[in-house]
């Protein structure tokens, strides 16, 4: 991944861009497609020229070399009209093959984007069109479905104006596209993991921790609990698999310290569009002392529903509606999981201002809970027995834990949240309207969610991508996922080509999601109307899990 | 002779290393009708990766002199297949002591361990020695890093081999290490100064700063013991049967 550069590539900071809410840290295109660079970069319209190629990057103080739509990290943001058919000619000037992938889009499955899938990908120098009609409305994503890629920067914002109006009014409307940036190589960070699985984990048990839980707890059960833990060689600090140790967290391509901004007038109501497009980042996000109201997930409209946060696993967008009414500043605060980062920006009335910066969270731990032991205290075994198959992946290499009782928590957010604060949960999420398939599924696809940490291997069922072979569904069947997660992560597992409707308890009214994240220990099931022929691409979009084997192939006959 | 051998040892870890993560590409996905697919697949989970590390790389000092003394072993391979290299010597008043290599072929059978089959190559001042080995490596419950490795030689000796090791974590950085080897032989080997039965152990305790990762230099004790017949032909070789010694070194790894 180390691209040539052309040398026409310039690199320039734009000063005082904040003020209107825009990128100030992105290099200057190398296109003038879009709008002019004092707006945020925003190209709309129906025929669209994108071009994927390498460009400088400085985020840390170290001038890099980075992978980039139009010259820009993140890429400009597309705005589409639903009902609308968009073109888009996507020209290849890396060095190795790329693709894009519209992410959440429902596109015929030649137009998905995925090499090896969908089509054979963009060689470098050549360009791919996509055409396609825009069937729905909300905020999505794009990013390269080739390589690591997206980590390097291939990544940018889709909203899709809904063609009947919004459901919700607002003055104003924000993207915030939140990311991870590594000065290492994507290949150096998964090749560390394949040798030393906590490599990026500074946050682990130490004799410190050790004498603080024995003086808090009494020594007998910190004795009792670093040996159950040692039993099954796992450790409870693993919470995500790179950390603050090697990513900067950026808000529309920007560190905290360059206070990436918005803009509002006291009792406006304000659109934040969320889009996590990390490799490997969940973030937990808050906006300092103003409460948010959920108005859609994964860009299908829900009830709107108060919070004062809400965790979003990669690949998910929520968007909010805030309305500010005082004078001041508040700090936009996107903590990573583990508690080592986080992305910051500012919502101000005027340019130029900020609001503290909170402290961070305590980190979270681990629990037997998110082992898949339930709520089982210490040693105790109910005469719970394993089915034969389920047995079978257990001691297997892709294997290093099978949940013994896998717990269904829609209604909890998960670990890491202080008490009094009110965190969205998955059942919270109730669609505006009813599902538009009645019936009910006609069969049961049961998936686990494994892994090996210590080797660093994922995947479902105990297999790897290129050890498994394509899930099959037949052409407008009506199935039923459902996903046991045996690892100690969190994996947003996404399908391409068709809705994800999450079960959650709000009957027809479930959200349809492209993305579920899955907590650890957790089973939860979605339905899945297989209305798109094609070979769709299944994965977990932790990018690292992706590339090391949590990948199926769904084939819709 | 020895400096040839630890720059040879260098240059094939160094060589291992070095190999770039090529990717093996998957079997070709099989193709829709009328749709070029290209030969890549999706996901590349079959990359082949290469590491070495040092886990010894020390200066060993008792009052009076200096030994040197490495341990290190290399990859490459999948997740599944790879091959292997260990080597370990010591050196010590210019004669190189102790000195194993083994050149390994292993395969993944459980969650953690590795099944591992090869050659033990004793090269060292001392005549050679040509073994089979084969044996198991991985983690153990509790966070015990472990080699289980049997030998067989040409001559019909058998031998076995013990090493294990733990990272308690003082800090996130500061971390105490304490290793052991234990040797067993079926047969003495008298031009060897080996005996039969239980032989010797070198164990120690080291306490190390990861300034990175990949780099910590550390500080410690280590004892070389030799016992019933391996002891009695040190003594009628001069040499000691039980050595303290205070190490410094660095932990490497690439």
């Amino acid at each position: 991944m180390n691209p040539s550069l052309p040398p026409l590539t310039r690199r320039r900071f734009i000063e005082g861009a904040a003020a209107l809410g825009v990128l100030s840290f992105v290099p200057l295109p190398l296109r003038a497609a879009f709008a002019a660079p004092e707006r945020a970069p925003v190209l709309s319209g129906t025929e669209f020229q994108l071009e994927i190629g390498p460009v400088p990057m400085n985020v840390t103080g170290r001038p890099m070399t980075a992978t980039a739509i139009n010259g820009q990290i993140p890429a400009p943001t597309l705005r589409w009209r639903e009902g609308d058919t968009v073109t888009l000619a996507v020209t290849n000037r890396l060095s190795e093959p790329s693709s894009i992938h519209w992410h959440g889009v429902r596109t015929p499955a030649p137009m998905d984007g995925v090499p090896g899938l969908s089509f054979r990908g963009i060689p470098p120098g050549e360009t791919f069109v996509y055409r396609f009609p825009v069937r729905q409305n909300g905020t999505y994503w794009y990013h390269s479905h080739s390589g690591f890629q997206e980590q390097t920067g291939v990544y940018g914002p889709i909203v899709i104006e809904p063609n009947g109006g919004y459901a919700q009014g607002f003055d104003r409307d924000y993207v915030l596209m939140l990311s991870d940036w590594t000065d290492e190589s994507p290949e150096t960070v998964v090749s560390n993991l394949k040798f030393q699985s906590d490599y990026y984990n500074y946050g682990q048990r130490t004799l410190g921790t050790f004498i603080d839980d024995a003086q808090r707890k009494g020594l007998a059960e910190t004795v009792a609990d670093r040996l159950e833990w040692g039993k099954m060689r796992m450790s409870p600090t693993d919470i995500l698999d790179v950390s603050g140790a090697a990513y900067t967290y950026l808000i529309n391509g920007q560190p905290p310290a360059a206070n990436w901004t918005a803009l509002f007038r006291p009792g406006e109501r304000v659109r934040l569009r969320f889009i996590n497009g990390s490799s490997m980042s969940i973030f937990d996000v808050r906006l300092e002392g103003l409460p948010m109201t959920v108005i859609q997930a994964d860009g299908n409209d829900v009830m709107p529903v108060t919070a004062d946060q809400f965790r979003i696993g990669v690949a998910e967008t929520y968007d909010v509606i805030v309305q500010p009414t005082a004078d001041r500043a508040y700090t936009i605060f996107a903590q990573a999981e583990d508690r080592t980062g986080y992305a910051r920006g500012t919502l101000a009335p005027r340019a130029g201002m900020a609001a503290a910066i909170p402290p961070m969270d305590p980190r979270p731990m681990r629990t037997m809970t998110d082992m898949g032991m339930g709520g089982m205290e210490h040693g105790e075994m109910p005469g719970m027995e394993l089915s034969p198959e389920d047995k079978k992946l257990q001691g297997s290499v892709g294997v290093d834990n099978v949940a013994m009782m896998p717990t269904e928590r829609l209604n909890l957010a998960g670990e890491g949240f202080p008490a009094g604060r009110r965190v969205l949960t998955y059942a919270d999420l109730r669609a505006t309207r009813p599902g538009t398939d009645p019936r009910p599924p006609s069969r049961e696809i049961t998936l686990h969610l494994t892994g090996n940490m210590e080797r660093f291997l994922w995947g479902f069922d105990g297999k790897k991508f290129s050890e498994a072979e394509p899930i099959v569904l037949q052409r407008g069947e009506r199935v039923r996922f459902v996903l046991i997660n045996d690892t100690m992560m969190e994996h947003p597992i996404h399908l391409h080509g068709l809705w994800s409707e999450l079960e959650n308890g709000h009957g027809e009214y479930r959200p349809y999601k492209h993305t579920i994240n899955v907590k650890p220990g957790e089973r939860l099931s979605y339905l899945v109307t297989a209305d798109e022929p094609g070979r769709w691409a299944y994965h977990c979009h932790l990018l690292y899990h992706m590339e090391t084997g949590m990948f199926r192939e769904v084939r819709v006959l | 002779m020895s400096a040839f051998r630890i720059t040879c040892l260098t240059a094939a870890l160094a060589v291992i290393a070095a190999a770039a993560p090529a990717q093996t590409p998957a079997a070709t996905v099989p193709s829709t009708p009328g749709a070029d697919l290209g030969a890549m697949p999706p996901v590349m989970d079959q990359g082949i990766y290469a590491h070495a590390i040092f886990n010894q790389l020390e200066g060993r000092w008792n009052g009076s002199n200096t030994e040197f003394r490495w341990e290190g072993q290399g990859w490459a391979g999948t997740d599944y297949d790879k091959l292997w290299i260990k080597s370990e010597a010591t050196v010590s008043q210019g004669a190189v002591e102790d000195g194993q290599d083994q050149f390994l072929y292993s395969r993944a059978i459980t969650t953690y361990f590795d099944l591992q089959g090869g050659l033990r190559s004793d090269i060292d001042s001392r005549p050679t020695r040509n073994w089979a080995a084969f044996g198991i490596q991985g983690l153990a419950p509790y966070f015990f890093d472990l080699e289980l490795t049997g030998f067989v030689s040409g001559e019909g000796h058998l031998a076995a081999k013990l090493e294990a090791s733990y990272d308690l974590l003082l800090t996130q950085r500061l971390i105490l290490q304490p290793q052991i080897e234990l040797n067993i032989y079926s047969k003495a080997d008298p031009v060897r100064l080996v005996g039969a039965g239980f032989s010797d152990i070198d164990t120690g305790l080291r306490l190390r700063y990861e300034l990175s990762r990949k780099f910590a230099p550390y500080l410690g004790v280590v004892y070389q013991g030799k016992f019933g017949q391996t002891a009695i032909f040190a003594r009628q070789a001069g040499e000691t049967t039980g050595d303290f010694r205070f190490a410094f070194g660095v932990r490497v790894w690439f």
